[in-house]
């Protein structure tokens, strides 16, 4: 089990990154997985179009909340269009471990709720 | 009760090849019977004779091949009726699987017999697939979606029922079995209650039919509908069973091949029952492999069946029971299939799932297709172990002894 739950993934768990909310971000969205009820949220402050600040709250498994705390350190100081440009195979490369197709909707909840985000953010 | 006939799932086990493999090293104990169960060699080696010797489509053609599918799946029918007392083979009806055999209902059925201001009464405890085909039957006809309300203990509230009939019912449609709590709901009282308000009933089986022996004619329910997965039998064939006459004047549900009389070029007549229901080639070997899954389970009969789970399931929520932090939903007092759901603190139910994979045990997590209930009683996801005929009280040690594990490790 130790090759699953990795020393840095249960790190992130147990000390999750840039937890909580922030006010009037520029991207503020959150989204749910239906199979299990897990919920994330992201907020994030732009600052000269990069990300300058972000906070996700929620609650899951561990490997949603590891990879949402991944994620808040990963999108720190990345533009816009770097944000955009995040695909899976990222959030695969920054967990370090094999998802089996289940899992996997559990490591790419907090992206999905990026990609959520910045859907919006193009349409304002 | 000591003359009564006890299974032996040790003799048992040597008859489902799965379970002779390993899951990471160790042995699979599959604790997650109510999502679907595994296959008997019986099953498995009909399907592959069946594919190897007799296989053709059914009711055309006028060769051997054909003839022998048609009589296996014909046969089949009437094993099926058998194992569900039902009065006439005519109403069993081959469709995909539960889900399928409710739709047709909602949409043959319903669409002609329910309309606005009509009332349909489901239960706070339904599997999604007897929930949303009644959800959009509801709105469509502008109808009314009323729910019998689930006890704090996970038991339906009968008042709450005989308040809900008290109006234009057409419909009661509930789970015999809860797929979460396992709860046997009291069938024949309900359903009793329902024609007595003028309503019918449909009876999602799903959990009920695989587990205890059921009497499709002494529950004198309208529908019943179940799937062939979970008793054994293979994926792609459920039953619908529906009083004849009601199938009689209900029109047909999916159109095509298969299910017509006469075809003109502006309109056709159905075929009779059970065919009407049965459009385009079915799942003939599915069909035939659900008739050994019969066979296999008649043998090993419904009571000793019965009898098996309720020995695990005592076992294993006495064991629960004992363990800190873990919460059992449900009361554990009272009629209950071998399905038990529970939470450990401070584990989510798929961490829980992923470290009990890794001692190969297999359960489920999450919200096992009943989010209303689970918001009901107040519960995020959850973790569910299932049991059935194979399974021993020895795994259901290895599910404490995982869990144990597991609380040490996160």
């Amino acid at each position: 089990m130790e090759d699953f739950y990795r020393e840095h993934i249960l790190d992130h768990y147990r000390h999750p990154r840039n937890q909580g909310t922030l006010e009037d971000a520029d991207i503020s969205c959150e989204q749910d997985n239906p199979v299990c009820g897990d919920v994330v949220r992201l907020d994030v402050r732009l600052s000269e179009g990069r990300v300058s600040e972000v906070r996700f709250s929620g609650r899951g498994c561990v490997i949603s909340m590891a990879s949402a705390s991944m994620l808040t350190e990963e999108i720190l100081d990345k533009t816009v269009e770097e944000l955009r440009a995040l695909q899976d195979e990222d959030v695969f490369e920054m967990l370090g471990i094999t998802l089996g197709p289940v899992r996997a909707k559990c490591g790419l909840l907090p992206l999905r709720v990026l990609q959520g985000g910045l859907a919006r953010l193009g349409e304002t | 009760m000591n003359t009564k006939k006890r299974l032996d799932p040790i003799a048992l086990r040597a008859d489902f090849p799965v379970l002779a493999r390993e899951v990471h090293g160790q042995p699979l104990a599959y604790l997650d019977n109510a999502a679907s169960s595994q296959k008997p060699r019986a099953v498995i080696e009909v399907l592959e004779e069946f594919y190897r010797a007799h296989y053709a489509n059914i009711h055309r053609g006028v060769h051997t091949l054909s003839e022998e599918a048609t009589a296996a799946y014909e046969e089949a029918r009437d094993k099926v009726a058998a194992f569900i007392h039902a009065p006439h083979r005519n109403g069993v009806i081959f469709t995909r699987n539960t889900t399928e055999a409710i739709n047709l209902v909602a949409y043959a059925w319903g669409r002609t017999h329910v309309g606005s201001g009509d009332r349909i009464v489901v239960t706070e405890m339904e599997h999604h697939s007897n929930l949303v085909p009644w959800q959009l039957l509801a709105r469509e006809v502008g109808a009314e979606l009323a729910h019998v309300s689930v006890t704090d203990e996970g038991r339906l509230d009968l008042e709450s029922l005989d308040q809900l009939l008290q109006g234009r019912v057409k419909l009661v449609a509930f789970t015999h079995v809860s797929n979460v709590l396992g709860t046997v709901n009291p069938a024949q009282e309900i359903i009793a209650r329902a024609h007595a308000a003028g309503a019918r009933v449909l009876v999602d089986a799903a959990q009920s039919v695989p587990h205890l022996p059921v009497d499709a004619e002494a529950l004198d329910c309208d529908f019943l509908a179940f799937s062939g997965h979970k008793m054994c039998g293979p994926t792609g064939i459920g039953v619908l069973y529906g009083r004849p006459e009601l199938l009689e004047e209900m029109p047909p549900f999916l159109t095509g091949g298969g299910m017509i009389g006469r075809v003109g070029q502006a309109e056709a007549t159905w075929a009779d029952l059970p065919w009407k229901f049965e459009a385009g080639t079915p799942a003939i070997a599915e069909a035939v492999g659900l008739g050994a899954a019969v066979d296999y389970l008649s043998a090993v009969g419904m009571e000793p069946v019965w009898a098996h789970e309720q020995e695990l399931v005592t076992y294993a929520l006495e064991r629960l029971a004992e363990m800190p932090g873990v919460h059992v939903i449900g009361s554990p007092a009272g009629k209950r299939c071998g399905v038990v759901a529970f939470t450990v603190q401070s584990i989510h139910p798929h961490d829980l799932a992923q470290a009990l994979d890794w001692e190969g045990v297999a359960i489920r997590a999450g919200f096992h297709c009943a989010q209303p209930l689970h918001k009901r009683l107040g519960l995020e996801a959850t973790a569910r172990a299932s049991f059935y005929l194979y399974n021993t009280r020895e795994e259901i040690d290895r599910l404490v002894e995982g869990i144990q594990k597991a609380q040490g490790w996160f």
